[in-house]
């Protein structure tokens, strides 16, 4: 383990192998919550939160728990135990201990407790067998390229509300075609390599 | 097929399931945050528009200002005087009267209004007020009649006709939604029980206004000179009435040459012949 593999870990969970314009995790929060740019930061703000916390809790269970019994078939499931669990927690510590974070997050936490990208997130650590401090830094860095990709196109979002296109377009139509053209800029990143 | 393997899932996901359901009952009291019960008996009443007209962020955070203590019981325009009885009651106090009040355009321009181009952008008046010169009218002070305030208002009650935007007084709650959605400024407040109002808000000196708009307050002073009670006064070019001396006589409307002093109680007989004319046609 040395930098640039942390680099290059980084780099490929913000652009490269981003989890909403490449992996296509994640879509659900995506197309919901990004009509309002300040709504889609809190979200993405959640969702590396989350993210982050879910990689450090997984990786432990998986590590101490299931290997060790011979139970790593098991992982989607416990995983998915494991998040929903940490993510009521987190919420009702925040609302009684940090008030200000929590009328911050709050709202957007229920929304990701089962969210595919926080359990896709986790199973890819293990996946690609990423040490602690790997899959601390995939967790948090995959959950920029989340709060990345949604500001991005909550801002695209916001000017196609003055835009002009045919009326059959209106609301979501409008709103898919223009992820898939982001999810096109963003396929141009697939060559981006760390040495 | 090897048992040991099915109990060891079972037990070990069980256990963790266990677990977790334990320390979160175990957390939910610990962590447990009192709401005042009043609270949610307030948020019923409201009318749960989050129309904002109280100034806090949507009804939940008005309840929660009321139950604090920090905001009056009569803040909700929306609800009114019957919604702030009602908190009120909940609340053990007894209410102060709330004057109804309601959202007025202070403008008679549309098509009487001289234009110095055709306006063909962002159906928005924001948008078209930021272009230089202020929006496609040569009255600097009118009304743009692109319909943001028909966007911002949550009840229906605005909706633009000839390019100007009129107010249904009877839909219209007091919110305010639509003053802030302005960028003209030329909504006001005005209560509910106003019957003669000043539809212009030009500041423009006479002589030059009369080229700008067929209809706006030229200062003539006609009305200050006609009204009994002394309520009608013109400051700085336009005329403003004084609604704690006006009696509602209408004798300013009357006397206005230009027309824009409007009695409201005419307007909706008015309103109501021309809608009956529309349906038997």
């Amino acid at each position: 383990m040395s930098f640039t593999s942390i680099l290059s870990i980084a780099l490929g969970a913000i652009l490269v192998e981003n989890f909403i314009l490449v992996k296509f995790l994640g879509i659900c929060p995506f197309m919901g919550v990004s009509k309002k740019m300040d709504t889609a930061l809190g979200m993405g703000l959640a969702v590396i939160f989350v993210m982050g916390l879910a990689s450090i809790f997984c990786w432990l269970v998986n590590e101490y728990l299931l290997v060790p019994l011979g139970l790593a078939y098991m992982q989607t499931v416990a995983y998915i135990l494991v998040i929903a669990a940490l993510v009521q927690f987190v919420e009702m510590f925040l609302h009684k201990t940090v008030p200000t974070l929590y009328e911050a997050l709050g709202i957007y936490l229920p929304l990701i407790t089962t969210n595919c990208a926080v359990l896709g997130v986790a199973l890819l650590n293990t996946q690609n067998g990423y040490n602690f401090i790997e899959s601390v830094v995939y967790g948090i860095t995959g959950g920029i390229g989340f709060t990345v990709a949604i500001v991005l196109f909550a801002s695209v979002r916001e000017r196609l509300e003055f835009a002009e296109y045919p009326e059959a377009f209106e609301g979501f139509p409008i709103a898919l075609v223009s992820a898939g053209l982001i999810s096109l800029a963003f396929m141009g990143f697939s060559g981006l390599r760390v040495w | 097929m090897n048992t040991t393997n099915i109990i060891n899932a079972i037990l070990v996901l069980g256990i963790m399931g266990g677990v977790f359901g334990l320390v979160l009952a175990i957390a939910s009291k610990v962590f447990a945050v009192e709401v005042d019960p009043r609270q949610e008996q307030i948020l019923s009443i409201l009318p749960g528009a989050n129309c904002g007209g109280c100034g806090f962020p949507g009804c939940a955070g008005y309840a929660a200002a009321v139950v604090a203590g920090t905001a009056p019981m009569n803040a909700c325009a929306a609800g009114g005087a019957e919604c702030a009885a009602k908190i009120a009651a909940i609340m053990g106090v007894e209410a102060a009267e709330v004057e109804r009040c309601v959202a007025l355009v202070r403008c008679s321009g549309g098509p009487n209004a001289a234009r110095k181009y055709e306006y063909l952008g962002i159906r928005d008046c924001l948008a078209a007020s930021r272009l230089p010169g202020g929006g496609s009218l040569e009255c600097q002070y009118g009304c743009l009649g692109l319909g943001s305030c028909v966007a911002a208002c949550k009840f229906g009650a605005i909706s633009v006709t000839d390019g100007l935007a009129h107010v249904d007084h009877d839909k219209c709650v007091g919110c305010l939604a639509c003053i802030e959605a302005c960028p003209k400024k030329v909504i006001v407040k005005v209560p509910y029980s106003a019957d003669i109002v000043v539809a212009c808000s030009s500041h423009e000196k006479g002589a030059s206004l009369r080229k700008k708009c067929n209809i706006g307050c030229i200062g003539c002073k006609i009305c200050e000179k006609a009204c009994p009670h002394d309520a009608i006064h013109v400051v700085d070019n336009l005329a403003s009435i004084d609604y704690s001396k006006c009696i509602s006589c209408g004798i300013c409307a009357q006397k206005c040459p230009r027309k824009l002093i409007k009695d409201t109680r005419l307007n909706r007989e008015h309103d109501v012949e021309v809608s009956e004319v529309g349906a038997s046609a």
